[in-house]
């Protein structure tokens, strides 16, 4: 009998204890609370309000009045498929090319760099220290179909003449794998760089060959990277416009630059935030579905 | 006198825009929550379009476009000239900002914080006629004032009275000039006069035309035997999109830009385009004389670019003054010298014959009537039209 009363004590003491820890929590969450509800919930309110607009009768340049026509989301999409179709194609083929790139790379600087490993580490990341737009825009120079690349592929006969590298999709998809490249690799780096040697001495210890060890030990442990370096490769790809208007042509256009001309040139703001609700939404089953698949418990 | 306010530039933005609940939910997104909370005490009665800012003085910040001032390269750096003389003689600092690629860009971009009335980024705007209607009867400009602008009466009696602007009381013509054809000599030997010659097979992936609708559209509308400036049909228009689709997906068109196709025409990526005409010589004034313009047979546009004062600046008598500046002839035939633009002040001819008189006889700055009759102006578009032919036109440029 006694030990079963100091047994149910126990729990009873500790359960004070954790009411207080229990809010803890939520006192710690406030600040980002709030700040996604001015800068998240607020605008992502405002612009579905926005979405179920159309233009007042007057046609007057920015005038719309709330009809609650859902019907916007209907015409948004199947005027656009095209280029949501698009985006999504590009930003998976994007999100593949920067795997197979930054694998192999993330390996070799988590586990063959040794006294290099700080150098190369940093010129992952050093594109960063440039902006996105600059470095897309050089590119453009480089690629130019008078540049000094396209001049020497035409020159060995690799390129007719009349060929260019910008302005077609290649470039949008060059493009795209380039700029979300160190988005792959660095997570990636960081799991692989965590796993134990011991683990891969043990593997080889009972006869697994190199091979076996990378598919059953490193990979494996490896995943974590590896989904976090695709969702924050394919989510920002898929949304991205600036890769598209500088190296594209009025056929490689993405979803992006349609939200963007809805806005600013045509001046109809319910379509382009029914495009941007599309556009999220599409995102967050891919994304949940994905997640589903592979597995969140080692994320973070 | 001016009154001194002791409120900071944001809270006078706030004051300013005087927020209704409407426009309060319309700019929810960009607010925090203490502007919320400040507005909530402003009169939200009733619906107010933002008052027009307080005169405070500064540095006048002038929103252009690219090769639209004269300008000289000095240790590398641009400098511009006139402005230059403008800012030491009377001791208003100016930041020439070429921050417009293309109205409707450009409108996009501070819509926004006209609406609220907060302050944009620039004093002075410059804009085409059409945006200038749009910005005039929304009230986002300022009423200029004459007493600081005595030369503004020098302006061309044909631009002196328009019909977005009796009177020219809230704009200035900047420049006017024509859109038509920009080639490279070197890559297009043979010149180019026609749209057929332009949209040529061999010209495949090298051709860029203005995201400018009125421009692109009314050269394409014209070539289809459409005049501009009478009230042509919407079936007309859709017409004229068509074909303007089909040169997209056949990919003879490279892409559809705003002014930064000159980059392209400078880096060889486009051999031809559809262009204005100023921007070809100020191209060859900073590239070597490697390129070429023409007025289209079939017909060319007319257009003209105004200053205007935005609702939200805080410097109108610093602007007027470089407003004005503009329009004294000297320095007016000086500008056109460079831009190569046609010169909206009278007596800049007369001041063209001192600094170069072929200039003065230039086709392009000071047009004959011969040259006029080549080119149109494209007809202004009821609101509904607007939309329907703009977003026609953006969605056959891909977007």
């Amino acid at each position: 009998m006694s030990n079963l009363e100091t047994l149910q004590k126990e729990p009873r003491s500790g359960l004070l204890k954790n009411y207080k820890l229990e809010f803890t929590p939520y006192l710690l969450l406030i600040p980002g609370l709030l700040w996604l509800f001015t800068f998240f919930i607020l605008p992502i309110l405002n612009l579905s309000t926005t979405s179920t607009k159309t233009r007042s009768p007057s046609f007057e340049t920015g005038a719309f009045d709330q009809t609650w026509r859902f019907l916007n989301y209907v015409d948004a999409f199947v005027e656009n498929q095209e280029q949501f179709y698009r985006s999504f194609i590009y930003a998976l083929i994007a999100t593949v090319l920067a795997l197979a790139i930054a694998y192999p790379l993330a390996y070799a600087i988590a586990f063959r760099s040794g006294a290099m490993k700080n150098i190369l580490l940093v010129l992952v990341i050093a594109p960063f220290f440039t902006s996105f737009l600059l470095r897309t825009l050089a590119w453009k120079q480089i690629l130019g179909s008078e540049g000094p690349v396209v001049s020497l592929l035409q020159n060995l006969n690799i390129m007719n003449s009349g060929q260019t590298i910008t302005a077609t999709s290649f470039s949008v998809i060059m493009g795209l794998t380039y700029n979300f490249l160190p988005f792959m690799t660095l997570p990636i780096y960081a799991s692989l760089d965590r796993i134990d040697p011991k683990l891969l001495e043990a593997s080889g210890d009972l006869f697994a060959n190199s091979l076996n060890t990378f598919r059953k030990v490193t990979l494996p442990l490896s995943m974590p990277g590896v989904v976090a370096g695709t969702l924050l490769t394919f989510i920002p790809a898929s949304g991205d416009y600036i890769n598209a208007s500088i190296l594209g042509n009025p056929n490689t256009k993405m979803i992006g630059n349609v939200i963007d001309s809805r806005f600013f040139r045509v001046v109809d703001y319910p379509t382009a935030a029914a495009l941007s609700f599309i556009l999220m939404a599409v995102i967050l089953i891919i994304v949940s579905v994905y997640i589903r698949r592979t597995g969140t418990d080692e994320l973070v | 006198m001016k009154e001194k306010s002791s409120l900071s530039p944001e809270a006078k933005s706030i004051i300013n825009a005087k927020l209704t609940r409407r426009t309060l939910f319309a700019g929810v997104g960009g607010l925090s929550a203490a502007t919320l909370l400040a507005s909530c005490g402003a009169d939200a009665s009733k619906e107010v379009a933002a008052g027009i800012a307080e005169d405070v003085g500064g540095t006048v910040r002038w929103a252009n476009w690219s090769a639209y001032l004269d300008a000289k390269r000095v240790n590398g750096s641009r400098t511009y000239p006139t402005l230059e003389a403008f800012i030491s003689s009377s001791g208003i600092d100016v930041d020439y900002l070429v921050d417009v690629n293309d109205n409707d860009e450009f409108y996009g971009k501070v819509q926004g914080q006209l609406k609220l009335g907060k302050d944009i980024g620039y004093d002075i705007v410059t804009l085409t006629d059409w945006m200038t209607d749009r910005w005039i009867r929304l009230g986002y400009t300022q009423t200029l004032d004459e007493a600081n602008m005595p030369n503004k009466g020098n302006i061309l009696p044909s631009l002196s009275n328009v019909g977005f602007d009796p009177g020219r009381k809230q704009s200035l013509t900047w420049q006017s000039g024509f859109a038509g054809f920009g080639w490279n000599k070197e890559l297009v030997p043979g010149g180019i006069n026609s749209v057929e010659q332009l949209f040529d097979k061999k010209n495949k992936g090298r051709i860029e035309v203005l995201s400018e609708m009125r421009d692109t559209m009314g050269i394409i509308l014209q070539y289809q035997g459409v005049d501009i400036t009478k009230p042509f049909t919407e079936d007309q228009f859709m017409n004229a999109i068509d074909f303007l689709e089909k040169q997209i997906s056949d990919g003879i068109i490279r892409q559809v830009k705003g002014n930064d196709y000159l980059e392209d025409m400078a880096i060889g990526d486009a051999i031809a385009v559809i262009g204005w005409s100023g921007d070809i010589f100020s191209l060859n004034a900073e590239e070597g004389d490697k390129f070429e313009f023409a007025i289209p047979e079939s017909g060319g546009t007319l257009w003209s670019d105004n200053m205007m004062i935005a609702s939200t600046s805080s410097n109108k008598s610093n602007s007027e003054k470089l407003m004005d500046y503009y329009y004294d002839p000297k320095v007016a035939a000086e500008v056109a010298a460079w831009v190569n633009y046609i010169c909206p002040v009278v007596g800049a001819q007369a001041e063209m014959e001192k600094i170069d008189p072929e200039l003065a006889s230039s086709n392009f700055i000071f047009p004959d009537e011969a040259t006029l009759s080549k080119v149109s102006v494209f007809r202004s578009l009821n609101f509904e039209e607007e939309v329907k032919f703009s977003e026609a036109f953006q969605m056959a440029s891909g977007n």
